[in-house]
């Protein structure tokens, strides 16, 4: 699955200091849910995202545990306090063992 | 299954005389709070006998989906719009060549280049859909295999191509020497198809705003294809759409690329002439 | 309507079926519940939880979170083969215990949120929503 994985992440590039802003994140991955059959009646074996972390400067803002109920193409919209500038990182987990990741600065001004 | 088809057909019987329209809504569509949608336009002088409005797909849709498609951050189609600027500029074939090679920045070389498609191609001869000037880029221009007819590439960057012109009105010529072609898919159009004898008029000009079990019916316009459909989770092309409805129909179907949905997408499209380029649009 | 002895036979036991089925479903929800919870008391309210009450299509259904204080939400789907579908664990930065995803719904169903909050207590909220089927091909 590792070709074609791309993330998208929606974070304002400037904040006041101790602002809240809204993270929308994205990523291209079929979640495939383990319960489909192929045309020959065998189970296509499960092959999803199972976690999805935003951390600021080293600290959680939210660490998420995906099932197979998450829909294709994972999205999810979430706040963050900005308590000074620095980066976000957000980092998104295979079941595969791919890990895929991105990064956005963020000023205070 | 058999039932479900005749439950369809029994609804699709009833809806007519007694089932009072679910009309088209009355919401706004703009895009990025700055991309004006024109979702509904007067009809088209051709359509003149059969409609008096056209009116876009999204109008039909749940407040849910229709928000999907306000904002290019909470559509999905942009993941594979981003795909295709990748493609765009990457050196493909013997020639060395890029897209961006011969067209640039694809924002200003393919501006408003979507609301003329299908059209005319004079060196060739015939009516061209965007499907085939890319596969022509692809093999002439580039030295490159051509894509997949209405596959995962061709879709996205059919989509990255449509961005360009997002608000723009549809405009397709269907006089001069398209006019035969345009003539080929009108009768396509309104031919009955299938065990279901349904022509695509059946559904999309006769019960536009009913219900088809629970699906609001829309009028059928391509304006804003590739559209990326929850149901699948990918974009689907005009071709693609017209096959699952003749195949939904129980015809065996034409194949994309053929030259009835060639046809049938230079008549489909005109049918929106007016309507805002929606492209990559979000739907059920 | 007549039915034929055999006929009145088949609806029973498809509607015997019907019956259990949902239930089944329902147990492995209350089993993945309780295995969060601890078996603790979960009162209603204290957390909001945001679908549709139709979605258009149960591939993609828009749903979101909130519950100010929690540590953690957990979204299940009652109705699905496997009723787990996301927790949300809240870092120190987290502005609001909010989150917003899109997720699968086999069928019309109760779609549940259990919030963990700073106490150790546990919050719930609940929302039918009506999983339709398209006119074409579904």
């Amino acid at each position: 699955m590792a070709s074609g994985v791309k993330p998208r992440v929606k974070v304002p590039k400037t904040a006041a200091a101790g602002d809240t802003i809204t993270i929308k994140t994205l990523i291209s991955h079929k979640m495939e849910s383990g319960q489909r059959k192929d045309k020959e009646g065998n189970v296509i074996p499960r092959s999803i995202i199972n976690r999805f972390t935003c951390e600021f400067n080293g600290q959680s803002v939210i660490d998420v545990t995906l099932e197979a109920a998450i829909s294709t193409n994972p999205y999810f919209e979430f706040e963050s306090t900005v308590p000074e500038a620095g980066e976000f990182k957000f980092t998104w987990y295979d079941d595969d063992g791919d890990v895929y990741d991105t990064s956005k600065k963020i000023a205070i001004g | 299954m058999k039932f479900k088809a005749m439950t369809a057909i029994a609804a699709l019987v009833i809806s007519t005389p007694f089932m009072a329209s679910a009309d088209a809504d009355d919401d706004q569509l703009v895009v990025n709070g700055e991309i004006e949608m024109i979702t509904k336009a007067p009809a088209p002088a051709h359509l003149a006998d059969a409609l008096d409005e056209v009116i876009s797909g999204w109008h039909m849709r749940s407040d849910e989906t229709q928000e999907m498609q306000a904002d290019d951050f909470d559509n999905p189609a942009m993941i594979f719009v981003e795909q295709a600027q990748d493609d765009w500029n990457t050196v493909m074939g013997t020639k060395d060549k890029s897209c961006a090679s011969c067209h640039d920045n694809v924002e200003d070389s393919m501006a408003g280049v979507r609301t003329v498609y299908p059209k005319w191609n004079d060196a060739k001869e015939t009516v061209y859909t965007m499907e085939m000037q890319i596969n022509d880029c692809l093999t002439d221009g580039m030295g490159a295999d051509a894509w997949k007819k209405s596959g995962a590439k061709m879709a996205r960057m059919e989509a990255l191509i449509s961005v360009q012109s997002r608000g723009m009105p549809m405009n397709v010529a269907i006089d001069g020497p398209a006019e035969a072609t345009w003539e080929q898919g009108k009768d396509l159009y309104y031919s009955r198809t299938g065990q279901l004898d349904l022509s695509c008029a059946s559904c999309h000009e006769e019960n536009y705003g009913n219900r088809i079990r629970s699906d609001h019916l829309s009028q059928g316009h391509i304006n804003g294809f590739p559209v990326y459909r929850l149901k699948n989770s990918k974009l689907t092309t005009p071709h693609g759409r017209f096959k699952g409805c003749v195949r939904d129909t129980r015809a065996e179907t034409y194949k994309p690329g053929s030259a009835e949905f060639i046809a049938l997408e230079l008549y489909v499209a005109s049918r929106g002439n007016g309507l805002s380029v929606e492209a990559p649009s979000v739907r059920n | 309507m007549d039915f034929t002895r055999r006929e009145t036979l088949a609806l029973g036991a498809g509607a015997a079926v019907m019956a259990v089925l949902p239930f089944q479903v329902q147990a492995a929800a209350d089993d993945a519940i309780a295995e969060f919870t601890g078996g603790a008391d979960v009162a209603m309210g204290g957390v909001e939880l945001t679908a549709p009450e139709i979605a258009e299509n149960g591939n993609t259904v828009p749903v979101s979170v909130s519950a100010p204080g929690a540590t953690a939400i957990v979204i299940y789907a009652t109705g699905n083969p496997t009723p787990g579908v996301a927790t949300f664990n809240f870092g120190p930065l987290a502005a609001s215990q909010t989150a917003s995803t899109r997720i699968r719904l086999a069928g019309t169903q109760e779609v549940v949120a259990i919030a963990k909050m700073a106490d150790g207590s546990f919050a719930k909220a609940s929302s039918t929503v009506k999983v339709t089927i398209g006119g074409c091909g579904g």
